[in-house]
C-alpha cells in the first residue's frame, strides 16, 4: 500500500518536472544546443553517438541530433500551445452559449460536435491538410480542429450545472448582460475541468503534430521537428539506427510526462478522486 | 430495447449525413476555385471551363451535394488527375487490407489488454502489477510510429525474423498490428485494472465472496462482467485513434492501404481520392461505434429494460 501511493504522489511531480524541463529547453534552446539545428557538416554525416563531438550522433547532412532535438522542442510546444489555444477559442464560448441558452443553439451545437467526434483526429487533420495545403497554420487548424468539440461538450455540461446556481439568477436578476453573466460568473467555474482537458488535448496535439509531419504533412525541412527526423531517419535505419531511437525517446518522455501531469490534475479536481487512490 | 435501438441508429444515420457534409463542402471550403483543386495548378482557363462543366460545379450547392452522394453511393469516387482513372476500384483495393490492420489491432488490444488488466487487478500492489502499469503508461506515450519503427529496428534489422515492409502473409501483419494495438492495449489494461480494483471492493462481491464462491467465479463472473459496459465504451472512444495509427502505421511498413493512398494523394494534391480515402474509413468507425452501443443490450441487461 505505502509503496503505491509513494509512486502514485511521484508520478504527478515526475511529470511536472518532465514538462518544466520541456518548457525550459524551448526558451533556452539557443543556449543549451551545442551547435546551430541546422549546419550541415558532409564530412561527419551518420556519426554514432559520442563520436567527433556529437554526443548523440549526427544525421545524413552531418547535423548534430542532440541540438535538431533540443530546437525540434520548440516546434512541438508552439504547435500544442497554438493548436489547443485554437480550440479553446472556439470551443468554449460555443460551450458556453450552447449551455446558457440552450434550445436550437444548443441542439445544433452538440449534434456538430458528435459528428466530429465520431471522426478519427488524423484524417480530420489530413482533410484540412489537402484543402488547405501543408504549412504552420494549416497544421495548427488541422489539429486544434478536433479539439473545438471537446471543449465545447466539457463547458457545455458545466454550463449546466452552474447555471442553475442562485448567484446565476441574482446576477441576471441584477440586469447583468448575458455575455457579462457567461464570461464573469459561468466561466470561473471552469477553469478547473478546462485545466485538465488542456493538459490532455496538449499532449494529444504534440502526438498528432508529430504523426503528421512523419507523414509529410507537417511541419516542412530543414525546421527540426521529431517526427520529421524520425520519418528521415527510417531511409538510414540499419547504419544509424541512433537517429530513429532518440527522436523518439524525446516525444514519448514528453508526452508522457505531459500525461502524468493531467492525471494528476484530474484527480486533484475531481472530487470522485479526492481520498481514494484508484 | 427498441427505443434504445432507434436512438442509436437514428444518431448514427445523423453523423453520416454529417460525415458526407462535411467531406463533400471540404471542397468548397478551400480557398479559391474547387475546378483548380480538382484540375490541378496549372490548369487553364479552358480546362477550368471543362472541369466546371463535367463536375457539375456551376449548379447550385444542394444539387451538387445529391448528385455526388448519389455517385458515391453507387461506388463512384470520381476519377484522379493523374491519368483520368476512376479511382473507385483503387479505394476497395486498399479498403480491406487497411481494415484487417485496424481491426486487426483492435482485436490484439482487447485480447491480451483485458485479462493483463485482470491479473495485475489480482496481484494488486504487487511487483507483477507494478511492473505492468507502469509499462502501460509508457506504452499509452509511445507515438505508433515510433513503435512501429523500433519493432522493425529489433524483429526486422536486428534479429531478422519478421519482414520489415510489404503485406499479404501472417508474418507481414505481426509487426503492424502489434504497432497498431500497443497503445490501445496499454490504456485498456490500465482501465481493467482500476474497474477491477474498485469493482473487487463492492459489495456484491464481498457477498458472492461470503457464499463460498471460488476467487476465478468472483473475478469472472461478478467483478468483470460489470467492468464491460465502461469497457465497450473506451473501445469505442479509442476507434478514431486506431484507425489513426493504421494510416500512419501503413506508410512505415509500405502497406497498400487507404492511408498510405491518401496521403500520397495530399502530396499530389489528389483531392477525390481523400475525399474517397476519409469516407470510407469514417463510415466504418461509426459502423463499429453502433456495434459497440448495440453491445451494450449483451454486456448490460439494464439497458435492455429502458
Amino acid at each position: 500500500m505505502r509503496w503505491k501511493a509513494l509512486i502514485r504522489s511521484h508520478s504527478g511531480v515526475l511529470g511536472a518536472v518532465i514538462v518544466v524541463l520541456f518548457l525550459a529547453t524551448a526558451a533556452l534552446a539557443p543556449v543549451v544546443a551545442p551547435t546551430d539545428p541546422t549546419a550541415q557538416n558532409l564530412r561527419a554525416a551518420l556519426r554514432p553517438p559520442g563520436q567527433d563531438g556529437y554526443l548523440l550522433g549526427s544525421d545524413e547532412l552531418g547535423r548534430d541530433t542532440l541540438s535538431r532535438i533540443i530546437y525540434g522542442s520548440r516546434i512541438s510546444l508552439a504547435i500544442g500551445l497554438a493548436s489547443v489555444g485554437f480550440g479553446l477559442v472556439l470551443g468554449v464560448p460555443l460551450g458556453l452559449m450552447a449551455g446558457y441558452q440552450g434550445r436550437a443553439l444548443d441542439s445544433v451545437t452538440m449534434r456538430a460536435a458528435d459528428i466530429v467526434i465520431a471522426l478519427p483526429r488524423l484524417l480530420i487533420g489530413i482533410v484540412i491538410v489537402a484543402t488547405w495545403g501543408i504549412g504552420f497554420w494549416t497544421l495548427v487548424m488541422a489539429i486544434g480542429v478536433p479539439d473545438i468539440p471537446v471543449f465545447a461538450r466539457l463547458v457545455r455540461g458545466s454550463t449546466l450545472q452552474v447555471a442553475q446556481m442562485e448567484y446565476v439568477t441574482a446576477a441576471r436578476a441584477l440586469g447583468s448582460p448575458d455575455s457579462r453573466i457567461m464570461f464573469r460568473h459561468i466561466f470561473p467555474n471552469l477553469v478547473g475541468p478546462l485545466t485538465v482537458q488542456v493538459t490532455f488535448s496538449m499532449a494529444a496535439a504534440i502526438l498528432t503534430a508529430g504523426g503528421l509531419s512523419f507523414l509529410g504533412l507537417g511541419v516542412r525541412p530543414p525546421t527540426p521537428e521529431w517526427g520529421y527526423m524520425l520519418a528521415q531517419a527510417r531511409v538510414y535505419m540499419r547504419v544509424a539506427p541512433h537517429l530513429i531511437t532518440y527522436p523518439g525517446v524525446a516525444l514519448a518522455v514528453v508526452v508522457l510526462g505531459i500525461n502524468l501531469l493531467g492525471d494528476a490534475l484530474r484527480q486533484a479536481y475531481d472530487p470522485r478522486f479526492r481520498g481514494k487512490e484508484a | 430495447m427498441l427505443a434504445f435501438l432507434m436512438r442509436r441508429l437514428g444518431e448514427a444515420l445523423l453523423t453520416i449525413i454529417g460525415l458526407t457534409l462535411v467531406v463533400f463542402l471540404s471542397l468548397h471550403l478551400a480557398p479559391g476555385d474547387p475546378a483548380a483543386l480538382i484540375a490541378g495548378n496549372q490548369a487553364t482557363e479552358a480546362e477550368l471551363a471543362i472541369v466546371r462543366e463535367r463536375f457539375g460545379l456551376n449548379d447550385p450547392l444542394p444539387v451538387q451535394y445529391a448528385n455526388w452522394l448519389a455517385r458515391v453511393a453507387r461506388g463512384d469516387f470520381g476519377t484522379s488527375h493523374f491519368g483520368e482513372r476512376p479511382i473507385g476500384p483503387d479505394l476497395m483495393h486498399a479498403f480491406p487490407i487497411s481494415l484487417s490492420l485496424a481491426l486487426g489491432g483492435l482485436v490484439v488490444a482487447v485480447v491480451i489488454g483485458i485479462p493483463v488488466g485482470v491479473i495485475a487487478a489480482a496481484r494488486r500492489d504487487g511487483p507483477l502489477d507494478l511492473t505492468v502499469m507502469g509499462s502501460a503508461v509508457a506504452g499509452m506515450s509511445m507515438p505508433v510510429f515510433w513503435v512501429a519503427l523500433l519493432t522493425i529496428l529489433l524483429f526486422s534489422v536486428r534479429l531478422g525474423w519478421l519482414p520489415s515492409s510489404g503485406w499479404g502473409t501472417f508474418a507481414h501483419a505481426i509487426l503492424p498490428v502489434f504497432s497498431v494495438s500497443l497503445a490501445s492495449l496499454a490504456l485498456l489494461a490500465r482501465m481493467t485494472r482500476s474497474l477491477m480494483v474498485e469493482l473487487l471492493l463492492e459489495d456484491f462481491v464481498r457477498t458472492a465472496r461470503a457464499k463460498g464462491l471460488a476467487n476465478r467465479g468472483v473475478f469472472y463472473r461478478h467483478a468483470l462482467r460489470n467492468a464491460l459496459p465502461p469497457l465497450a465504451t473506451v473501445i469505442g472512444l479509442r476507434l478514431g485513434l486506431l484507425v489513426g495509427g493504421a494510416v500512419i502505421t501503413e506508410t512505415v511498413f509500405a502497406i497498400p492501404g487507404i492511408g498510405r493512398l491518401m496521403v500520397q494523394a495530399v502530396n499530389l494534391r489528389d483531392f477525390p481520392v481523400v475525399q474517397g480515402g476519409v469516407l470510407l474509413i469514417a463510415l466504418v468507425v461509426i459502423a463499429v461505434n453502433f456495434l459497440v452501443d448495440l453491445s451494450y443490450l449483451v454486456l448490460d441487461p439494464r439497458v435492455r429494460y429502458t
